[in-house]
């Protein structure tokens, strides 16, 4: 077992500044390989769309890899490619990120094109019909054509809480994502991508003064415009149960999840790590509570997991969130019977606690899989500039493992206690032979 | 915005290459035939255990029921030893930051986890009670078997799954590596005695290898590694997968999906291996081709023409044989000129010499990924299982790199005209038949 004293914090120094347009930037230098990682997170995410624009934060990402200024469609990909580095991006529900991955020679020629389609992306009628196209195309692979693929993460949300933000869809509808006009993104553009709204995060085998001289050479010439309100995702905590059904053609068996709101992500941080050990308690490995139980004892499922945030990343949202609990079962077992086990699980653990020895368990295993995601140098950079964004402080993204390992049994219980069927939302998966019997 | 013209005087220049690190990899072969690899890295404070055991089916006659029982000893391996039961050797593992993933492939059995450094004797230890007397207890087995029949079912409801089913099943034949997926009948007839028969004659030291890579002593974890695993005995032999011969190229195949809203668009043919000389300019070829955003194929039928999300190509490695693989999943409405456009960018390669600008961009990508990609401790775990497990030496990677390096236009265009012509690859498409079989019928024959 670790030891409690083991050093779990990642001690990569932190250097930031902010631009006079007001681009923040953090530099996370590390020389211990000969790679750099360029990322700039937008604060523009799934939860700030309008109504009648659903999936536009996706869809404008995909806009953004279209060249722009000084650099024609395609040579994005090239320039970074040939440069031999790689480069994606990600809409998340309060983010959109962008970023490459590369070697350390390459540094210059990405803070070039990062700032040349933070000035400028070619929002032009041509790149938005193709990319509506291919958006089209992903949500077919990803969720049209394959069983279980908008379950529960596009399903849930709209039993689970109340307002657009929380409810909508965020891959987009088909009506509004063909009904998007080249109008729309440069008003998305000139309102949510100004520098203002922005993090770059630069991290590994950089020197600090010669990198802070570039970044100011390529982003100090983009205008300064005013950040939006940061727009507010929270709402009321649910005082009911709620259950929905939905019926999935392709399935071959049935599935269940459940979630429940948890603590503030950012306001209350110290409370939301207890939800977050709760969560790997009951379903990380095949020691956890709910995997015994469902899987080995009681052969209630085929598979079962719990994760806290709509993507499984707890530390990348903001409020409101929740716990959810997914599982796939038989036919022949009913949602009941698997809700009345996980309940009675959760029960069990706000009635009597955690020992201490489990918990130590399940913090080494929690600790681990942090560190080994901090192991690239793009994945520590992108938890930086996550933790700038959503928590104002990079610095907490080094500090996470040893925060959890700190966390008491006596904080995981009363998270436990918040996870009451009283407030729940049910969804439950039905197959297309079961859906209309009921 | 008119379309710019990329003026190369605005675009920085990449600086000077600084030196890779070069992994430092210790190897033993202990008295039992286990071959350990340790690498010490610097990074995070974890440790990454790599065991790769042989275990491809031995024949056509046997493959079958192979990949059935090797479907359920999967996860039955864990549930019991002689001296721990399921939740105890979970709790043991998860003490040290550690789960245990065990996968098979139609070549080897792959045992794999995360550590906390001082959890390496432990680990050790309860991978060395797996290895040497798991005991398939009944009741679970039969909970696994149930188990894995549901997962089968869920996989075959995947397009993906369906489709390079298929094309493995169109290519391979009679050869083992046609089966991909078990039968659910033949999982149901598993009993215990038959996966602890399977578990005597086929996990085995000899012929495998532990990789340990991270914050780890050599010596002292090359040491702990015989003192734990130097009882793991077992006689026989590994087993490698039989040659293997390729069927012939017949019409594309349509596999009926009524109602699907896209096609899965699969081709496939034979590669060089990792020891041909001429594997370095197929891959470059297969980069250029498809094998990267920058590549013709995602030029045209994604950026061009909107026909689908994520088309690629990528060369593999199986140890009887490798292939060079085309897929796209595309809008059921143009199936067949998504098809025209893969196809034609295919003849295109095989007819007419790329570019050196081309081939370098495709150069420099493969070999600062491989950098990348190795250079976690994750990352290179998996790499040195995978290459010494074939039985390269630990040095192949920084050779082939220096390959990719040499490779010359004339030789990467005489690759893509043996390797990627059209001619030689077997079709699958897994779609709506009705809505797409007149379509494809106007490029070719095809079978349903």
């Amino acid at each position: 077992m670790t030891s409690p004293g083991a050093d779990l914090t990642l001690r990569h120094p932190v250097e930031r500044f902010t631009l006079d347009n007001g681009l923040r930037v953090v530099l996370a230098p590390d020389t211990s390989v000969p790679v750099v990682a360029v990322s700039v997170f937008y604060d523009v995410g799934m939860r700030s769309e309008p109504e009648g624009r659903t999936g536009f934060a996706h869809l404008f990402e995909h806009v953004m890899f279209q060249g722009s200024a000084h650099v024609p469609k395609m040579e994005h990909a090239r320039l970074v490619q040939a440069a031999g580095g790689s480069f994606n991006g990600s809409t998340h529900q309060d983010y959109t990120n962008y970023f490459e991955a590369l070697p350390a020679e390459a540094l210059e020629r990405a803070l070039f094109l990062e700032a040349d389609r933070m000035a400028s992306p070619a929002i032009t009628e041509e790149n938005l019909r193709n990319q509506i196209d291919v958006v089209k195309e992903e949500i077919r692979v990803n969720v049209l054509n394959r069983p279980y693929g908008a379950f529960p993460w596009l399903q849930l949300p709209q039993i689970a809480f109340e307002s657009f933000a929380n409810t909508h869809d965020g891959y987009g509808s088909f009506v509004d994502l063909e009904s998007s006009t080249v109008d729309d993104a440069k008003d998305f553009f000139d309102r949510y991508y100004a520098p203002a709204n922005a993090v770059l995060c630069l991290g590994g085998d950089l020197d600090v003064a010669e990198t802070e001289r570039l970044v100011r050479r390529y982003f100090d010439a983009v205008p300064h415009r005013a950040a939006p309100p940061t727009p507010y995702t929270g709402e009321a905590s649910p005082t009911g149960p709620r259950h929905g059904v939905v019926v999935d053609a392709l399935a071959p068996a049935p599935a269940v999840a459940i979630a429940w709101r948890v603590p503030d992500p950012v306001a209350d941080l110290d409370t939301y790590l207890g939800t977050v050990l709760l969560s790997e308690l009951l379903s990380e490995g095949d020691a956890s509570r709910l995997e015994l139980r469902l899987v080995h004892r009681d052969h209630l499922a085929v598979a079962q997991s719990s994760y806290v945030g709509l993507f499984g990343d707890p530390f990348d949202v903001r409020d409101a969130t929740t716990l959810t609990t997914q599982v796939h079962h038989s036919a022949d077992v009913t949602p009941q019977r698997v809700l009345d086990a996980v309940h009675e699980e959760i029960d069990k653990v706000a009635q009597d606690g955690v020992g201490a020895a489990e918990l130590a368990r399940v913090q080494a295993r929690t600790s681990a899989q942090l560190l080994r995601g901090a192991d690239s140098v793009l994945g520590r950079t992108l938890g930086f500039a996550s933790a700038e964004l959503i928590h104002g402080r990079a610095e907490l993204a080094g500090e996470l493992a040893a925060r959890l390992a700190a966390v008491t049994p006596e904080a995981v219980q009363h998270a436990a206690r918040g996870l009451v069927p009283d407030t729940a939302a049910v969804l439950e998966l039905r197959t297309a032979d079961k859906g209309t019997t009921r | 915005m008119s379309a710019p013209v990329l003026d190369l005087s605005l675009v920085p220049p990449l600086g000077d290459p600084r030196p890779q690190p070069v992994p430092e990899v210790h190897l033993t072969t202990l008295d039992t035939g286990l071959q350990v690899a340790v690498v010490p890295r610097a990074g995070v404070p974890l440790v990454e255990l790599r065991l790769r055991i042989p275990f491809a089916a031995a024949s056509t006659r046997a493959a079958a029921a192979h990949v059935a029982r090797t479907s359920v000893l999967t996860g039955a391996v864990l549930l019991g030893t002689a001296a721990h039961d399921q939740v105890q050797i979970a709790q043991l593992l998860q003490a040290e930051g550690a789960e245990l993933s065990v996968s098979a492939d139609p070549d080897r059995l792959l045992l794999g986890t995360t550590m906390l450094p001082s959890g390496l004797p432990a680990v050790l230890g309860v991978l060395a009670e797996l290895l040497g007397r798991a005991t398939y207890p009944a009741d679970q087995v039969a909970a696994e078997k149930a188990r894995v029949a549901e997962r089968i079912a869920i996989a075959r409801s995947q397009p993906g799954v369906v489709a390079r089913t298929a094309l493995a099943t169109r290519r391979y034949g009679s050869h083992p590596y046609a089966v991909q997926l078990p039968e659910t009948e033949q999982v149901a007839a598993i009993t215990p005695a038959a996966l602890r028969k399977l578990h005597r004659e086929r996990v085995l030291p000899a012929g495998s290898t532990l990789v340990l890579v991270g914050d780890v002593d050599p010596a002292a974890a090359t040491d702990a590694v015989a003192a734990a695993l130097g009882g793991w005995t077992g006689s026989g032999t590994a087993v490698d997968a039989p040659l293997l011969v390729e069927a012939p190229v017949g019409p594309l195949l349509l596999v009926d999906r009524p109602g699907a809203v896209q096609s899965n668009l699969r081709l496939g043919g034979p590669a060089p291996g990792r020891r041909d000389p001429e594997l370095p300019a197929v891959r470059l070829a297969s980069m250029v081709y498809g094998g990267y955003f920058s590549s013709r194929l995602v030029e045209n039928i994604r950026e061009r023409r909107g026909y689908t999300y994520s088309p690629r190509s990528s060369v593999d490695h199986l140890q009887a044989g490798s292939s060079f693989l085309v897929d796209a999943d595309v809008a059921t409405g143009v199936t067949g000129p998504a098809l025209l456009e893969t196809v034609y960018e295919l003849g295109r390669i095989a007819l007419v010499p790329m570019t050196e600008a081309e081939l370098d961009a495709a150069r420099r990508y493969i070999l600062g990924t491989t950098a990348l990609a190795t250079a976690t401790h994750a990352g290179l775990a998996s790499t040195l299982s995978a290459l010494i497990g074939s039985g390269l030496p630990a040095d192949w990677l920084a050779e082939h790199q220096a390959a990719l390096a040499a490779v010359t236009l004339d030789e990467v265009t005489a690759a893509a005209r043996r390797w990627l012509h059209p001619a030689g690859l077997t079709a699958v498409v897994v779609g709506d038949a009705d809505a797409t079989a007149d379509q494809l019928a106007a490029l070719g024959p095809v079978q349903r």
